[in-house]
């Protein structure tokens, strides 16, 4: 009983510090490149965008999509790690 | 064929489309509505999700708003986006392995109270509420256009359509219908994003063209645009934010937190088979979303340009946009100004009689452009377009063909439709189930509690429709607010139902109770009491934005703090919630069922 705790303890805490990761980057970005920081961003340019514009505007999005990529994976790893995965695969129609 | 009759012709065969799947669908599942999203696929999951998430402030409004905000439209793109990977990482997979199908239920069985499911119930009705009244503006303006009807009567006819549609459609599974809903929209945002971004910049894909040079010139698109609009007195393009940049963060910040505690979205992950299954529905619902979202700025920025060469010819020719010939002659504007003003939300003033129509910021501070305005013998801005209708009258502005027109008419339809039929079917268990059956009368049979639910269906859509005739600001506003409401208490009790043990129902309780009373204080002071004109309060407390200059659709983000402070203090000073619910938090934590599925 106890082993089993502490396992679940390293799972959650393994869980947290993905998830805390993933927000650093997604504040970075969205807060900071797209509001903050945008004027000096501006300066540069990525094509015809001023670089802070099209992280506003774009590049915070395909970030987004990245982020939960990301984290599917990572997850699926942490899963398997601490054996805590579905034993159902799916279960939908294929 | 008349551009009328093809927007006849194409409206009926989408709606054929959506009814045919809905019937043959509903033939098809045995299974009742709350696990008809049970045994599909993620991809399909995900496109449900999309349809019923973008609605008509997505669709209709967003890049109309992005029009004229610029730079300042990103808090929507952000904020309506950033909030799946919140979605996607901390409710998602916990709520799913949780195992109940309603936000309030979870609320009740996590905080084994019903009072504090009463609690949710409210939050969540204020919320939706305001949700379809944003709707109502949209499918007002959709509707109108579509009729040639003024934009009220519009909405009459919407209400409706989208009454009968949610009693049709709430009934059984309506996952199939909305993955046709998201395809016609999204054929129809993106074709005429495409055919515009060719003829302005000769790329095909709209996100690269809005990065582009212009066809035959060596200038970049959002350059000329910047040029364009601050000569005409307008702020500049791709620099003008929305407020200060504490107010952008928090506007942004509350439509992300609000979008992953919204009742209709989350009800979806409910549903999907396993933990899994519920983070990849997540992903495949941001994809099909960013779709669109990004398409959004090319739109706005394009039409924003090809609104500004119609009126002024000045411009395409690099000749004086202030010379008389420039501006274009009232008699000779295109029909599809005529069709928009039937509505009511395009309108032609000649000020100054000069029988052309002159369309600069009259209100500037620039005094080279008011000096030149004057010299030209300009009398002020003749002409006033509502932001609603950019998407809308996009393709006509860019002289596309008919069946174009008609498809994004179509496109409109399909996304009021697919939200307001998802929030009122959220509106109408939350009360029928969660709060009559649960709470007041828990001996109502099945078929009582049904027909509960449908009245407090239509009055949820008369409701909404009689204020989306006096909306408090645009459709995508409007919706804005809702988000800060649904930031402000239902995704703080969430949280700390899952990520805190000891987070206690006096915690939860009290942290809803704060977030919706000062968020709901702080709209109202600005958007009047529930909406209604002429009973704002800004005076009493120093003017509108009084709190550190935050807008009210910004302030979600603040109340979603105060939530948390509120509820993270109470539960230190009350009991410990039971042993029992501590180990239901932590079984929630591991995707693996420890027992049989179903033991509930």
């Amino acid at each position: 009983m106890a082993k089993e705790l502490t396992k679940s303890k390293a799972y959650w805490f393994a869980t947290l510090k993905l998830l805390g990761a993933i927000l650093v980057v997604w504040i970075t970005v969205s807060f900071g490149a797209s509001i903050i920081f945008v004027e000096f961003l501006n300066k540069f340019s990525l094509g015809g965008y001023p670089l802070g514009f099209w992280f506003a505007q774009q590049g915070s999005i395909y970030v987004y999509v990245i982020l939960i990529l990301v984290y599917l994976f990572f997850m699926g790893k942490i899963d398997k790690k601490y054996d805590v995965h579905e034993n159902i695969d799916g279960g939908y129609e294929k | 064929m008349s551009l009328q009759t093809t927007i006849y012709l194409v409206v009926g065969i989408t709606f054929a489309l959506y009814i045919g799947i809905a019937i043959w669908s509903r033939a098809k599942s045995t299974s009742d509505f709350y696990v008809a999203g049970g045994n599909v696929h993620p991809i399909t999951n995900g496109m449900a999700t999309a349809a019923g998430w973008m609605s008509a402030a997505s669709f209709i409004s967003m890049a109309g708003m992005i029009s004229f905000m610029g730079y300042g439209g990103s808090v929507f793109l952000m904020g309506w986006t950033g909030g799946f990977v919140l979605l996607a990482m901390f409710l998602a997979p916990y709520l799913r392995k949780f195992g109940k199908f309603t936000v309030p239920q979870f609320i009740r069985d996590r905080f084994y109270s019903k009072s504090a499911s009463a609690v949710a119930v409210i939050c969540l009705l204020v919320a939706s509420l305001t949700y379809i009244v944003g709707q109502m503006t949209g499918v007002g303006v959709a509707f109108s256009r579509f009729l040639g009807v003024s934009s009220s009567n519009g909405i009459f006819i919407g209400m409706a359509v989208v009454f009968a549609y949610a009693v049709f459609g709430g009934m059984k599974g309506i996952t199939y219908a909305q993955v046709a809903q998201y395809v016609v929209l999204i054929m129809a945002y993106t074709i005429p994003a495409i055919f515009i971004s060719l003829q302005l910049t000769g790329n095909p894909i709209p996100q690269l063209g809005l990065g582009s040079k212009m066809v035959g010139s060596s200038t970049e698109l959002l350059a000329r645009l910047n040029q364009i609009v601050t000569d005409l007195g307008f702020n500049e393009y791709t620099t003008t934010g929305t407020g200060s940049k504490l107010n952008m963060v928090l506007f942004t910040l509350s439509l992300m937190i609000g979008t992953a505690g919204l009742p209709h979205v989350i009800m979806r992950f409910f549903t999907v088979s396993t933990v899994s299954a519920a983070r990849k529905s997540a992903l495949w619902a941001l994809v099909f979303i960013a779709l669109l979202y990004t398409t959004a700025p090319a739109v706005a920025a394009m039409a924003r340009y090809n609104l500004h060469t119609t009126v002024n010819s000045g411009i395409e020719q690099s000749a004086d946009i202030f010379a008389e010939e420039s501006s274009l002659k009232g008699d000779e504007r295109p029909d599809w100004m005529k069709r928009w003003e039937n509505t009511g939300l395009l309108a032609w003033e000649d000020k100054n009689n000069d029988g052309r129509i002159q369309y600069y910021n009259d209100e500037t501070e620039d005094a080279s452009v008011l000096a030149s305005a004057s010299e030209a013998g300009w009398e002020g801005n003749e002409l006033t377009v509502n932001n609603d209708i950019i998407v809308l009258a996009n393709p006509e502005i860019a002289m596309l063909p008919n069946w174009i027109i008609a498809l994004v008419a179509a496109g409109g339809l399909a996304a009021a439709l697919s939200t307001a039929g998802g929030l009122l079917m959220a509106i109408s268990s939350a009360i029928s189930h969660d709060l009559v059956k649960n709470i007041f009368a828990p001996k109502i049979t099945d078929k009582q509690e049904l027909l509960v639910g449908k009245i407090a269906m239509a009055l949820s859509v008369v409701f909404a429709g009689w204020l989306g005739l006096n909306p408090p600001g645009f459709a995508a506003g409007t919706v804005a607010l809702a988000f800060g409401i649904a930031a402000s208490t239902l995704f703080p009790a969430l949280m700390l139902g899952i990520f805190s043990i000891k987070m206690n129902k006096y915690g939860a309780i009290s942290g809803m109770l704060t977030g919706l009373f000062i968020t709901l204080f702080y709209v109202f002071a600005h958007k009047g009491i529930f909406f209604i004109q002429g009973t704002q309060y800004t005076d009493a407390f120093g003017g509108p934005n009084f709190f550190f200059g935050i807008s009210p659709e910004a302030f979600g983000a603040v109340g979603a703090f105060v939530n948390f402070i509120v509820a993270i203090v109470v539960s230190k000073f009350t009991k410990d919630p039971p042993l029992e619910v501590q180990e239901l938090v932590q079984a929630v934590r591991i995707p693996r069922t420890a027992k049989a599925k179903g033991t509930e």
